[in-house]
């Protein structure tokens, strides 16, 4: 390996470990559904919201809102509220609390919890259909939840 | 798009005839729930509603229907002398038209055992038992083709499986199973089949998640699908460690669904995306 190279590999690896400031899903404090600070102590990027929104592995959530803010989005589904508009209805706070776990805001959602780690039963590897193999990851990182919720803000009608 | 949403959240109006050497066989597809369904709905349909016209089109004429193969394949098999000493299944049960009406009655409990028997069970035991084989596997070809044909043989044939009596503790169980919200999305079959049916979910138009068609042909994997195939599905899409078809749960969970479609008819093999 070349000394540029492997540069880069502990540079990925430095990445992909937890900065100090970011906050586990367990310890997340709820208050009223709401989370005041950033999950990742990092401002978040709206277009890599837009992204995590609106792709099948990550996000998904156009599979079940519509979201006019986002062009071209083939057959979004119809089970929940459009999300335009949606930073006049909530806080910043209020909106990183939905997309960590919305069962805290609307009691017994059906929306999925972003954030969350625990309490499932027989939760699997992702879409493997296999039980998880070591501790079971959130569905979206910290940053990606900063990311998502950084895109909600512009949503204002 | 709010407006799309709102035509296409129904279940499509429309009726299933097929014509047959025997005649037309009209379909119930869509009739009064079963009393144990009164308190969450008043209306089922079957699964073939919530399908793009060309999709209901194939149904409609069995040589147009690609499931089709998959019974005359079964047919094969049927008559094949296959057993260890050259049993076959025509040698004990004559035409398969011996079949007609167990699949409209089936998860039932067997009233000999007392266990829960699918018509994959029946089929494995003269399999195993009465054949000296080892047993087909659940989902293989040849256990999906015999299904195929046996379900066949009910086409047109009003579901009615037993829900009380020695049924009862596999009925319940297979209800709790329908409720519980399972895997990191925490959603449950009633979730989406009973709480947002005819919504669409991405570009899938939810359905009552009925089984009077099964097994399918689906079009998606251009093939044969069971019942418990399709709850696999389901289930790891809820990203959740699923269940393997013959568990204990998901036989439960078939009766369970096989009764909230009490009234449908067996489609024999349906079509679907
Ligand atoms: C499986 C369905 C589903 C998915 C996927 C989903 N949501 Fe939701 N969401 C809902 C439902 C249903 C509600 C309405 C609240 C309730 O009644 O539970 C909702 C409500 C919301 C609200 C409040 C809307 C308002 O106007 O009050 C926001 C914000 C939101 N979702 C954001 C998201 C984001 C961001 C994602 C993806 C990261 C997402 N949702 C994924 C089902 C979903
Ligand atoms: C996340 C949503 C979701 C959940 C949860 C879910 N399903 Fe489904 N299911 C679907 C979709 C989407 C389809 C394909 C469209 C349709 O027929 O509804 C489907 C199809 C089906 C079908 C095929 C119906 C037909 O006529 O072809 C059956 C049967 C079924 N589901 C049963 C179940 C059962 C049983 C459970 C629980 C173990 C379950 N589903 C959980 C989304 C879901
Ligand atoms: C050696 C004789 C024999 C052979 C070979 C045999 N069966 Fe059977 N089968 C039986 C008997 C006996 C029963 C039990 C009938 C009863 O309990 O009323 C039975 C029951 C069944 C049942 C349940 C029917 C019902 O109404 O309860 C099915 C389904 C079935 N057989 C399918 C098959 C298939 C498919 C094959 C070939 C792969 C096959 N059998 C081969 C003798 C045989």
């Amino acid at each position: 390996m070349t000394g540029r190279l492997w540069l880069a590999a502990v540079a990925a690896f430095a990445a992909a470990v937890p900065a100090m400031s970011e906050t586990a899903p367990k310890d997340v404090a709820f208050v009223e559904g709401a989370i005041e600070a950033s999950l990742s102590g990092m401002p978040g990027n709206p277009e890599e919201g837009a992204k995590v929104m609106t792709t099948n592995a990550l996000g998904n959530c156009v599979a079940c809102h519509q979201v006019n803010g986002i062009p071209n989005v083939q057959f979004p589904g119809t089970i929940a509220p459009p999300l335009d508009g949606v930073a006049d209805r909530w806080s910043e706070a209020q909106l990183r609390g939905i997309v960590a776990n919305a069962k805290m805001t609307f009691e017994g959602s059906f929306m999925p919890a972003f954030y969350k780690t625990e309490g499932f039963i027989r939760p699997g590897a992702a879409y493997s259909g296999k039980a998880p193999e070591g501790d079971l990851p959130p569905i979206l990182t910290a940053q990606q939840i900063e990311d998502v919720v950084a895109f909600l803000m512009t949503l204002k009608e | 798009l709010a407006l799309a949403g709102t035509a296409l959240a129904d279940p499509v109006e429309d009726t299933l005839v097929v014509e047959t050497d025997d005649g037309a066989i009209e379909f119930v597809t869509t009739t009064t729930a079963p009393d144990h369904l009164k308190d969450v709905m008043d209306t089922i349909y079957s699964g073939w509603h919530y399908r793009e016209d060309e999709t209901r089109d194939l149904q409609r004429d069995d040589f147009d229907n690609p499931g089709m193969v998959f019974v005359d394949r079964g047919m094969d098999l049927w008559n094949q002398e296959i057993g260890a000493k050259g049993e076959s299944c025509a040698g004990c049960h004559e035409g398969p038209e011996s079949m007609k009406g167990l699949r409209a009655v089936t998860p039932r409990v067997d009233a000999g055992t007392g266990a829960l028997m699918t018509v994959e069970n029946y089929v494995n035991e003269c399999v195993t038992e009465r054949m000296g084989l080892e047993a087909w596997g659940m989902t293989s070809d040849k256990m999906k083709d015999m299904l195929a044909l046996i379900s066949m043989q009910s086409r047109g044939e009003v579901v009615n499986v037993a829900i009380d009596g020695a049924a009862a503790p596999f009925w319940e169980k297979g209800k709790e199973i329908y409720y519980t919200r399972f895997g990191q999305l925490e959603m449950s079959c009633a979730n989406c089949h009973e709480d947002n049916q005819g919504q669409m979910i991405r570009a899938d138009h939810l359905s009552q998640g009925q089984i009077n068609g099964f097994p399918v042909y689906r079009l998606k994997d251009a093939g044969i699908l069971s019942a418990q195939q399709r709850f696999v599905g389901c289930v790891r899409d809820t990203r959740a460690e699923t269940f393997k078809p013959d568990s204990d749960e998901f036989k439960a969970l078939e009766l369970y669904v096989a009764s909230r479609g009490n009234g449908l008819s067996v489609e024999g093999v349906s079509v679907r995306h």
